[in-house]
């Protein structure tokens, strides 16, 4: 064999495996999704919608409680992580860009973006849990809402960063406060960005479940208020998927498609946004 | 012209406040540390740096350890990187070099998306079909092949060490393939002509040029892989097993720290218990934190050589 | 060989600073009328490199100056010097003096929200805030607050018609900026900075984003709007320098070589270099 055809022929393996890669990545993304779509979409039914859960053995019945749980605790969370986390982004982006406390809130932010979830979990039951003696839908809430904290700081930073000097020195040659400047313009020049990475920031937290384990915990009842323990999807699912019965398994895995649909929907959703945004300006 | 010398207070009061939301993500990390370690002190008193050598596991006669769990996890996370790192690297090539271009952006989509799906589906998902065809066929055909081999003894489950490792490995191959993705992208194109020019071959060029010119920020690309394996909890407390004992096969039940805290927090009811899983998880804080500071740092260093 | 050029012209400056000065004698200052700024002994930092030197010069009220010079000479940044715009960046620094009605408007005590609101800026690329083209123009107005609706609106549909935008635009006032084609952005931005009625505008390469075509829009209108302010204009484009201003500033190397009626640097300059530079066969 000559230099030449071994180098061809490395070249071609190497190549062939790549593309193999690539295939059994898109592969698995499939079968994940098929698995949960077919298995999935046979437990949603109105019922899966419209009632309260049953005990073991007992048919029928549905996951209500459950998703209006998700649902208010995802809302709550992002109320509170939404404005502190544009704040603190804003910060990043307009006055800490080059000083040392800025880098170092950067560094800590990207940690905490990445950091153990359940730890998050453990930390809110030392802290709420524990010294009021109740597990409780705050206490999830507030758990999701450190999780999306530093990810809606992040991302506000990034998009604001985006806004090009020109435009924030227009403004201010008009005579324009900085503070002005920040919300009338460059926070509208940045809007449909930071509207995506707090959309992208909800559907992840949306469906986290180790930090809700031990703070909004689980319940098979309707709820009263926040104060209480809280069914929510992904708790659920944990139980469900890991009791022995059939109609739980069937149960789980509805909730895992509810969930699974409604994450890739505001992914997919939120590109097709940015893309043609990207083409208009 | 009048110009009154005024201090504008506004500016001023606005970068306060953004100064004072942004600390709060100091706060926030600082306050888990502070807490975490102020709570595992009833478990650190009573077992000191033991607690990290120690592979008993036992409420009963409020004896714990963390030994197992921490094997559990730097085991699971080692082998799902084995396996996710030339795959993930292998996606990240096809992607930004190999594939045709009409095919690059809806296949990096779809990478992407596979990072979106929430860990808890994978760990079902691993759970219901993987663990099943574990049992069935993949373990029992390791035992027929490699049998002789301690790592792939002992009876097909189908959920155990291995099993959790694949499907951390499915859960952390899009993370670093579209980071990878990224840092190759960032070689420039005339560097990769340049190459090309003098008669190398593809595979050439992305060993001498695009891996050596990347490798900061696919050392990045990698850290980041590892501390998502590391603290991933849904994923691995479904197909782990959750068993209290070290052995050589990975098709035997083990524990990482994260399930550990998953299935035991609830249902801790002793001090010592309670603080001990606390100090637990402080210990995956801190692992994870020198991880992922590894992480930041490469992919910072990488981006500072783009510029 | 370049390099070479380069020294020894920077030598041969250096040099007739050295013999001659560049202070303004005042008979010039009377030729030119009224001053509106008074430009003297201005140094400029970029943390510890200078990148102007001594500047010194007057500008004309209600007339246009022009800076003209090779990439990188400092003309951007000397006209930046007028409203302060360099105070957003860390380590840019300005020494000397720039008096402008009196006061002068590098002492710190003087607020730059105030300065700004005299000395309006265009700039390079059309800045569109991401609102409305009414409210475009209204920002500004809205931002010194004082105004009546009925005020606004007659504002900003004025400034529109000075800027010679408003035949194109008044019947879609609601329309974003940024639908506005490059040449009508800039005339927007005009407009905008012309509605709050600054007394200086400077314009840094106004036209270099924009097709020639829209580019002769814009120097009308400035042939139009310096019968009330003073503009000061930075461009690449010795024709367009020649066409607009009154007046021309050279500069090379953060140095003003040259300074006086355009007619004459562009004519009958005092400096070789000057001419060779306005003549093409440098820079």
């Amino acid at each position: 064999m000559t230099r030449l055809t071994r180098r061809k022929l490395t070249n071609s393996i190497v190549l062939t495996l790549s593309s193999l890669a690539a295939v059994a990545g898109l592969f698995m993304l499939t079968w994940i999704l098929g698995d949960v779509a077919w298995k999935g979409f046979a437990a949603i039914n109105w019922d899966f919608f419209s009632k309260l859960p049953t005990p073991p053995g007992v048919k029928g019945g549905g996951l209500v409680n459950a998703i209006v749980g998700t649902l208010l605790m995802t809302g709550v969370a992002t109320c509170i992580a939404v404005p502190f986390g544009m704040m603190s982004g804003t910060y990043l982006a307009e006055f800490g860009k080059n000083n040392k406390f800025g880098n170092v809130l950067r560094f800590l932010a990207d940690i905490l973006v990445s950091a153990p979830s359940i730890v998050i979990g453990v930390f809110v039951y030392l802290i709420l849990v524990k010294p009021m003696h109740q597990f409780s839908g705050w206490a999830g809430a507030i758990s999701l809402a450190i999780i999306m904290l530093p990810v809606v700081s992040r991302t506000t930073e990034e998009m604001l960063l985006l806004v090009p000097a020109e435009i924030r020195e227009a403004a201010l040659a008009l005579g324009s406060p900085y503070w002005k400047m920040t919300i009338n313009v460059i926070y509208r020049s940045a809007s449909s960005g930071i509207l995506t990475g707090v959309m992208l920031a909800v559907a992840r937290v949306a469906g986290e479940t180790a930090p809700l384990l031990f703070t909004a915990l689980n319940s098979p009842y309707w709820m009263h208020g926040m104060n209480e323990p809280m069914a929510n999807l992904t708790v659920v699912l944990f139980n469900y998927a890991m009791s022995p019965y059939d109609d739980w398994h069937r149960m789980a895995w509805g909730a895992a498609f509810l969930i699974t649909m409604t994450v890739l929907a505001v992914n997919i959703f939120t590109r097709m946004v940015l893309r043609t945004k990207g083409r208009t300006s | 012209m009048k110009m009154k010398q005024t201090k504008i207070w506004g500016d001023l009061i606005f970068r306060g406040l953004t100064a004072s939301f942004a600390s709060g993500i100091a706060v926030i990390f600082v306050a888990i540390l502070l807490v975490l370690w102020n709570q595992s002190q009833p478990s650190l008193e009573k077992f000191g740096f033991s607690f990290l050598f120690n592979t008993s596991w036992n409420p009963v006669k409020d004896n714990f350890g963390a030994l197992i769990p921490i094997v559990g996890t730097l085991l699971s996370t080692f082998l799902a990187l084995l396996f996710a790192i030339p795959i993930s690297l292998g996606i990240a090539l096809f992607l930004a070099e190999l594939a045709p271009h009409w095919l690059r952006a809806p296949f990096g989509t779809a990478i992407e998306l596979l990072a979106a799906i929430p860990s808890i589906v994978y760990g079902m998902w691993g759970l219901f079909v993987l663990g099943p065809l574990m049992a069935d066929y993949v373990q029992p055909f390791l035992k027929t092949t490699l049998g002789f081999l301690p790592l792939f003894s002992g009876p097909s489950m189908g959920i155990g060490m291995l099993t959790a490792s694949l499907v951390l490995t499915l859960m952390i191959i899009p993370f670093i393939s579209s980071v990878a993705r990224d840092v190759f992208l960032m070689v420039p194109q005339p560097l990769k002509e340049a190459a090309y020019g003098l008669g190398g071959t593809t595979w050439e060029v992305v060993r001498d040029i695009m891996i050596p010119y990347g490798r900061k920020g696919i050392a990045g690309a990698i850290f980041l892989g590892m501390g998502r394996a590391l603290g991933e909890t849904m994923a691995v407390t479904f197909v782990i097993g959750n068993a209290y004992h070290l052995s050589w096969s990975l098709f035997s039940p083990g524990n990482s720290i994260a399930s550990t805290l998953a299935n035991e927090f609830t249902e801790a009811d002793g001090t010592v218990y309670l603080s001990s899983l606390i100090e637990l998880g402080l210990v995956l804080f801190l692992i994870t934190l020198i991880i992922l500071s590894l992480a930041q740092y490469w992919l910072r260093r990488s981006q500072a050589g783009r510029a | 060989m370049i390099m070479d050029k380069q020294a020894k012209f920077r030598k041969k400056i250096e040099m007739k600073r050295e013999n001659e000065g560049m202070e303004l004698g005042p008979h010039k200052k009377q030729e030119m009328g009224e001053i509106k700024l008074s430009i003297r002994n201005l140094n400029f930092f970029y943390s510890d490199k200078q990148a102007l030197f001594d500047n010194t010069l007057d500008i004309a009220d209600k007339r246009v100056t022009a800076f003209i010079g090779p990439s990188g000479c400092g003309k951007s940044t000397h006209i930046r010097t007028y409203n302060r715009m360099f105070e957003l960046y860390k380590g840019f620094r300005a020494e000397g003096e720039i008096w402008m009605d009196g006061i002068n408007i590098l002492d710190p005590a003087i607020p730059a929200l105030h300065l700004r609101r005299k000395v309006g800026m265009i700039f390079q690329k059309p800045t569109p805030f991401p609102m409305s083209i009414f409210d475009n123009i209204a920002y500004g107005l809205r931002l010194y607050g004082g105004y009546s609706q009925d005020e606004i609106a007659g504002r900003v549909s004025k400034a529109l018609q000075d800027a010679a935008l408003w035949d194109e635009v008044k019947d879609k006032l609601h329309y974003p900026g940024t639908a506005l084609s490059g040449g009508q952005q800039q005339r927007l931005c005009i407009a905008r900075a012309l509605a709050v009625e600054p007394d200086v505008l400077l314009m840094d390469e106004p036209c270099s984003a924009l097709d020639p075509i829209a580019s002769s829009k814009i120097e009308e209108l400035i042939g139009v709007i310096k019968e009330k302010i003073t503009i000061i204009i930075v461009t690449h484009n010795m024709q367009q320098a020649a066409r607009v201003s009154d007046y021309t500033a050279y500069m090379y190397m953060g140095k003003l070589v040259e300074f006086g009626a355009t007619s004459k640097i562009f004519l009958n300059p005092d400096n070789k270099d000057t001419e060779d530079y306005v003549t093409g066969r440098f820079g």
